[in-house]
């Protein structure tokens, strides 16, 4: 994934005069097309997050469209009142990145986690919150950040992601995808861990359930017209994301459907629990522990049905 | 091209910063607004980069090639903000509406959007400076001649930020930024170099790779040479060191910490413009 957003992100620079990258002293390597690119839109800020946030606010008030990339815990928990004050406060147009979310550096242990930045960031007025599920999505939407004016926030994975959409989608911030029809129970996820959604709409699918499938990879504005009609199509309604369970994409439907009448849908959600991974261990083995995996998801979602008629 | 800056001489500057100073005190009287002290000492640096140096466009406030003026320690916005009317962003009637309930003048400077000649909304310290040097940097990739000056409390100097910004423009050698560090030896609560071991603060400047010059911040005469030499020709980023002190102006506020917070009482007021020798 990362791969791709420089390589996206290359291939915008090369046209865009506005684009500007911030790197927090990593990336050196994955970057080297961008610098032949652009040598003097590039900065390695070092390992100094929060002035690196505030310089992309000066530069994006400035005209410019700075796009701010490090592991999300340092570009998100780490400089959060920088990205209150300078992008939101300001609703400067800074793209921030954050790499290697959720799990996916599971090994390194919960300072590299984030399991809290979807539910943070989307409390700032005017940001938008983007995670996409595979490397399509995301290209699309790196240019679209760049196309809008206010701040973005961006959560992709590492690498070897698989590509979930084999035909590049239609696509536009803030309107949720449709990986998969159905009618009986939908399954509602944004991020990298959607190849365990779509294998547990497989599973479901053997058990005889019709499993819709939406990638709401904007969880920033909410695409509520798409809650709307798949909390009154289907009976369940589960929500999955490597994050945790307060506050992320769950605690935004949450948010949404405390305000709407005669939603009878049951609402599951699939994330973190409320507590730090004191053990190691890698991302496969993390999401198992956490049941962010194909088998418990489906067999949650089958449970629900029955309780449900 | 309405860029100018306006070049007043020295004597005119001395005249409007103790003009400034009466009508700052008057509408901290009058408003309930704090951080006068920090107002006060400050007023000399205002009053010599935008009636002096500056290259503003109060047509075109947003115009791309100003030069930018960022209030780091937004707690000297009531300064700010006569200052900003004097130089004819805004009518002076606008401050009538100082600290009314839905209006635009808070204690701190409002978003850039929101009030000509504002260029970054501030309050939380340590945030306008590494924002200038975005701003700086933005100009050297779009071409552009502008400076960008980011005036400083000491207090402010103890956040980190200020120092991972000196670092980067050091190693970017962004010689268009200058940060002025008003240094009045006080900050909220005690005495700036004993909260934190502060001194010797032109040397931290030095030692991070600045050009440091020290003045008397209440020098109008050297604050406009200094101001008039950025860059200064090293090829560094610029930090005068402006020796202030807090309450300048006004015999009984003088370095005394107290007007952080206190609001003068009408006679205190009245006193105040007599020593200024403001009548009006």
């Amino acid at each position: 994934m990362r791969n791709a957003f420089a390589d996206e992100l290359t291939r915008l620079g090369r046209d865009d005069p506005r684009l500007v990258l911030l790197s927090g002293d990593i990336g050196n390597k994955l970057f080297d097309d961008f610098k032949a690119v652009a040598p003097q839109r590039f900065f390695n800020c070092g390992v100094a997050e929060g002035n690196m946030m505030s310089v992309a606010a000066g530069m994006a008030l400035s005209g410019l469209r700075p796009v701010v990339y490090t592991i999300t815990p340092f570009t998100t928990t780490r400089c959060f009142e920088q990205i209150r004050v300078g992008a939101c406060y300001h609703h400067a147009p800074v793209t921030i990145v954050g790499t290697g979310s959720g799990l996916s550096y599971a090994e390194l242990g919960p300072t590299h986690h984030s399991l809290e930045d979807l539910a943070i960031l989307r409390t700032l007025p005017g940001m938008t919150v983007f995670a996409p599920c595979d490397e399509v999505e995301l290209r699309l939407g790196l240019a679209a950040a760049l196309d809008q004016d206010g701040p973005l926030y961006m959560r992709i994975g590492k690498k070897g992601e698989p590509i979930i959409h084999q035909i590049p989608p239609v696509f536009a911030l803030g309107r949720a995808i449709t990986l998969r029809p159905g009618g009986d129970v939908c399954l509602i996820a944004a991020g990298t861990v959607m190849p365990e959604v779509l294998a547990a709409a497989d599973d479901l699918g053997r058990a005889g359930l019709s499993a819709r499938v939406e990638s709401f990879h904007t969880i920033k504005p909410l695409d509520e017209q798409r809650l709307d009609e798949v909390f009154r199509t289907c009976a369940v309604v589960a929500v999955v994301e490597e994050h945790g369970r307060i506050g992320g994409l769950a605690g935004a439907v949450a948010e949404w459907r405390a305000g709407q009448d005669g939603c009878l849908a049951r609402m599951l959600s699939f994330g973190t629990p409320d507590e730090f991974m004191h053990e190691i261990g890698s991302q496969k083995y993390a999401r198992r522990k956490f049941g962010l995996v194909a088998d418990h998801i489906a067999r949650c979602v089958l449970n629900a049905t029955r309780v449900t008629t | 091209m309405a860029l100018e800056a306006m070049r007043l001489a020295v004597p005119d500057l001395e005249r409007l910063a103790r003009e400034l100073r009466a009508r700052i005190i008057e509408t901290s009287s009058a408003t309930d607004t704090p951080h006068l002290g920090s107002c006060l000492s400050c007023v000399d640096i205002l009053v010599a980069a935008y009636f002096h140096t500056l290259r503003l466009d109060t047509i075109d406030p947003r115009n791309p090639d100003r030069d930018r003026f960022i209030l780091s320690k937004g707690h000297g916005a009531a300064a700010l903000f006569q200052v900003l009317a004097t130089r004819g962003f805004y009518p002076v009637q606008l401050l009538e509406t100082y600290g009314e309930d839905g209006g635009l003048f808070a204690e701190h400077p409002p978003t850039p959007d929101r009030l000509a000649g504002i260029e970054a909304a501030t309050g939380s310290l340590g945030h306008g400076l590494p924002m200038g040097l975005g701003m700086a940097l933005a100009g050297r990739i779009q071409g552009r001649a502008y400076n960008v000056i980011a005036l400083l409390s000491d207090g402010e100097c103890n956040e980190g930020t200020i120092w991972e910004c000196a670092m980067m423009a050091a190693a970017q050698r962004v010689q268009r930024l200058c940060a002025i560090v008003d240094f009045n030896k006080w900050q909220a609560t005690g005495r700036s170099r004993e909260v934190l071991a502060l001194d010797p603060l032109a040397d931290k400047w030095r030692a991070f790779g600045w050009s440091v010059v020290e003045a008397d911040g209440h020098d109008l005469g050297a604050l406009v040479s200094l101001l008039s030499r950025v860059p200064d020709g090293s090829g560094l980023p610029v930090a005068i060191v402006a020796h202030t002190v807090k309450g300048k102006g006004v015999s009984f506020m003088e370095d005394d910490n107290n007007w952080h917070y206190r609001i003068p009482k009408p006679d205190e007021v009245a006193a105040a413009k007599r020593e200024l020798g403001v009548t009006a």
